[in-house]
């Protein structure tokens, strides 16, 4: 196995034209250990860093909080971030420093779960197909009853969420209201998320995920894989959407190095985009065919660690709800197709769009802020120049990049509710949103005001 | 004449066997303290039967020192291996010794396969940069340090380094603090409060500060230190200071005033009274200060591993609990074994200078 793969990644180098001149070449990267950090675990496994003239090291974070801070810091040379990370850090909310990326991780690859209890009193609303089984996408307007009896009961209905930019918060903030529910809305003075929530939401880090709702703390979570898995096989439970049914084919993680690192090492930061495109194809090729080997690298206790069995649910294209409710989900984990590693300005604008919609952007912004601020994050510019060499070594095809694109998608209908999403026009998107902030609107003393 | 010296070389013969016994009980009595200091205790008995004394006597004092601690691990070890499989968690049983021990064996072997790998990433990197030479003698070869993972010996090794340079920087600060505070009223008049504030507070409180501290102080640009690394000992020697700095001001403040007086009469300098007359006298105590601090440091330098996912056996046991797979939970054990069986080592060591320091050795 070993020596296989050493004559392998021999036979891969000696075939290639000469590595970069990188400015840095021993690295240190970063990453939560999630099922979507895959492409850096394959880039390492696969000696992609190799190939480049990199030597990495990659090392688990505590949380996402710690590993932005040690990536701004510079203990970190960059990281396996969350979307609305190097956005959220560059307009300041939270930490200001400026964050970068030219790579996209992954789409989909998050679920939400709800308790046990939380779903037996919620299946009785739900309405159910031929076979018995409850009708997928579920809508949370059957959980609406069921928070209105917890509140009743003088429970506050409270989630975790991994955190306050994360896709994860976005995605059940968005389930919720289109659900009808509140999830509560962020003030520059109350950065808790809970004004006039239905539903409390509080940050909890992913691996903790079971263990609260164990606990009794939280009653339901948005997380990605493997937790959510992980709660049906623990039988604690019940994971009730997967993302990809609450917004097709959306953006989840980035890679994210400091627009200051960026500058200084371009030829390093092209190498990394470079290795990295490459693990992303090689877990997408031939329809997904190597994931069982991936499913085996992710395992091992230096990635992600849960048991291969737990990891191999999502990766490998099904995904269990109820217990014993396994459904085809083939594009729950997606690393190359539908050009899932450009960094799109339009995947850009929706975040910053979701964070004006919860008041994390507290006043109203014209639609070129929103643009302006994409181009200083995202940065398709370096991926075109790696995907461009990757193509002159024949590492790549030509037909799998998007070459002409100017950053924006066209117009997106994959919403769990119908809403279309232009990301040309962010106001004009906020105004069609049921709960939220739109134009002029802030919050002022617990208070929706001006309009 | 003849019968007289007769006598007289028999007593002197019986004489010497007398006292070269006397001699051997002595030596081996000495001996018998020093390896209880190093808790090798029970191979005091065996010595003294192998020297002849009576094997009764030795046999119940063998059973005292080495039996019933055996037995009772062996107690331990069954009530474990019973009750183990009776708590369901999350993460299946709690797993019992034999489970602990297969895992033992797993990580020794992880161990080997890094070092394999790390083997074969050296030979691929000298064969890439041999053809490059072939190619082009005057080409630029790179030779990289490599980048995998730490195992568990190499966070062990690292947790050892940081505690004891935490340990050490605690104690060149609180020794000297001490021994002022031991000898002017006045000093210790000042640090008293500031000691009293600052000894009970959480190690874990001082983290964050520290963290920030040490950001925005040290270079990222290759700096001599890795930030983990000082962040975590800066932390133990906040800790580890306490216990050294108090011990050594009650050992100073405690010396006897003959002595203290004998050096005024002499005019001795105040360097010269420090060197020759507090320290020595001292000594115990700052010993006792000292071996506190190192076991204080040990279990917090362990939390704030955990805490600030700093290299070393803290962040394993994190990792460990955050991967939550099935052989986890037996993972975090022989953790939690190692550091118990470090901590332990790491207090006989101390005990052992102690005790040469302080002639009683006393514990």
């Amino acid at each position: 196995m070993l020596s296989a793969a050493a004559t392998l990644a021999l036979t891969l180098g000696s075939a290639q034209a000469a590595p970069l001149d990188v400015e840095k070449d021993q690295l240190k990267l970063g990453f939560i250990k999630l099922t979507d950090m895959a492409p850096l675990a394959i880039a390492a496994e696969k000696g992609f860093f190799e190939d480049e003239g990199l030597s990495v090291t990659l090392e688990p974070q505590a949380n996402w909080k710690v590993l932005l801070d040690r990536v701004i810091s510079g203990e970190l040379d960059g990281a396996h971030m969350l979307a609305g990370q190097p956005l959220g850090a560059t307009i300041g909310f939270g930490t200001q420093a400026n964050v970068v990326t030219a790579f996209s991780m992954d789409l989909n690859g998050n679920g939400i779960t709800l308790s046990n209890e939380v779903w037996e009193r919620m299946k009785p609303n739900l309405p159910k197909g031929p076979d018995g089984k409850p009708l997928h996408p579920i809508k949370a307007d059957a959980l609406k009853p069921v928070i209105a009896q917890y509140r009743a009961e003088g429970k506050p209905f409270t989630m975790g969420m991994v955190f306050p930019v994360s896709t994860h918060n976005y995605e059940l903030r968005y389930w919720l209201a289109a659900g009808g529910i509140n999830p509560g809305y962020y003030a520059p003075n109350d950065v808790s998320g809970q004004i006039q929530a239905d539903a409390l939401l509080s940050v909890t880090p992913p691996p903790q995920m079971p263990a609260t709702l164990e606990a009794g703390t939280i009653f339901g979570y948005s997380v990605g894989e493997p937790w959510n898995q992980q709660a049906v096989m623990k039988g604690i439970g019940v994971p009730v959407i997967t993302d990809t049914e609450i917004w097709k084919n959306n953006p989840e993680k980035v890679f994210g190095v400091t627009e200051g690192w960026a500058a200084k090492n371009p030829k390093t930061h092209l190498a990394l985009v470079k290795a990295l495109i490459r693990a992303a194809m090689w877990l997408d090729e031939n329809d997904n065919a190597n994931r069982a080997e991936a499913v085996k690298i992710l395992a091992k206790s230096e990635y992600v660690g849960a048991d291969a069995k737990v990891i191999a649910n999502s990766m490998t294209g099904t995904f269990e709800y109820e217990k014993g409710d396994k459904r085809a989900v083939p594009d729950f984990n997606v690393f190359f197709r539908y050009n899932a590693t450009y960094p799109f300005y339009s995947d850009a604008v929706w975040y910053l769009t979701q964070m004006r919609r919860w008041g994390q952007i507290a006043e109203a912004k014209p639609d070129s802020w929103y643009d302006e601020t994409a181009r200083k994050v995202y940065k398709p510019e370096i991926y075109l120049k790696a995907a461009r060499l990757l193509v002159e070594e024949g590492k790549a095809k030509e037909a799998d990049f998007p070459w002409a694109s100017d950053g924006y998608k066209p117009l997106d209908e994959g919403f769990i509710d119908g809403i279309a999403y232009d990301g040309r026009k962010p106001n004009e998107y906020l105004t069609k949103l049921p709960i939220g902030l739109k134009g002029g609107q802030a919050l002022q003393g617990g208070q929706l005001v001006g309009g | 004449m003849t019968s007289v010296t007769e006598a007289s070389t028999l007593s002197t013969a019986e004489a010497m066997r007398a006292r070269r016994k006397a001699r051997l009980a002595h030596s081996l009595n000495r001996a018998a303290a020093t390896l209880q200091i190093v808790g090798l205790g029970w191979l005091g008995p065996l010595l003294r039967m192998a020297a002849g004394d009576s094997p009764r006597q030795q046999g119940r004092e063998l059973w005292q020192q080495m039996g019933v601690p055996l037995t009772a691990l062996m107690l331990f070890l069954a009530a474990w291996a019973w009750l183990a499989p009776q708590v369901n968690t999350s993460l299946g049983a709690i797993p019992g010794p034999a489970q602990v021990w297969e895992q033992v064996g797993v990580l020794h072997a992880d161990h080997k396969a890094e070092r394999a790998k790390e083997a074969a990433f050296y030979d691929r990197q000298a064969k890439r940069n041999a053809e490059l030479l072939a190619k082009d003698p005057a080409a630029e070869v790179k030779t990289r340090p490599y980048a995998g993972k730490p195992t568990y010996l190499d966070q062990i090794v690292t947790s050892l380094k940081t505690v004891f340079t935490g340990f050490l920087l605690g104690a060149l600060v609180a020794v000297p603090l001490g021994v002022a505070c031991g000898l002017s009223r006045t000093v210790n008049a000042a640090m008293n409060p500031l000691i009293q504030i600052f000894k009970p507070v959480s190690p874990l409180a001082w983290l964050p500060l520290v963290t920030m501290v040490v950001s925005a102080t040290v270079s990222s640009d290759n700096p001599t230190f890795e930030k983990s690394f000082l962040t975590s000992a800066i932390t133990v020697t906040l800790c580890s200071l306490w216990p050294t700095l108090i011990n050594t001001a009650v050992g100073v403040s405690s010396i006897d005033k003959d002595l203290m007086n004998v050096g005024k009469v002499l005019q001795l300098s105040g360097p010269t009274m420090v060197r020759r007359l507090v320290l020595p006298s001292a000594l115990p105590y700052i010993f006792t200060g000292l071996r506190l601090s190192l076991g204080v440091g040990w279990m917090v330098l362990i939390a704030a591993e955990m805490l600030a996912q700093n290299p070393g056996l803290g962040k394993f046991v994190w990792d460990e609990f955050q991967n939550g797979s099935s052989s986890s939970l037996a993972r975090i054990m022989v953790a939690v074994f190692t550091i118990g069986l470090i901590g332990f080592l790491l207090d006989r060591v101390m005990l052992a200078f102690q005790a040469a320091v302080s002639h009683t050795g006393t514990r």
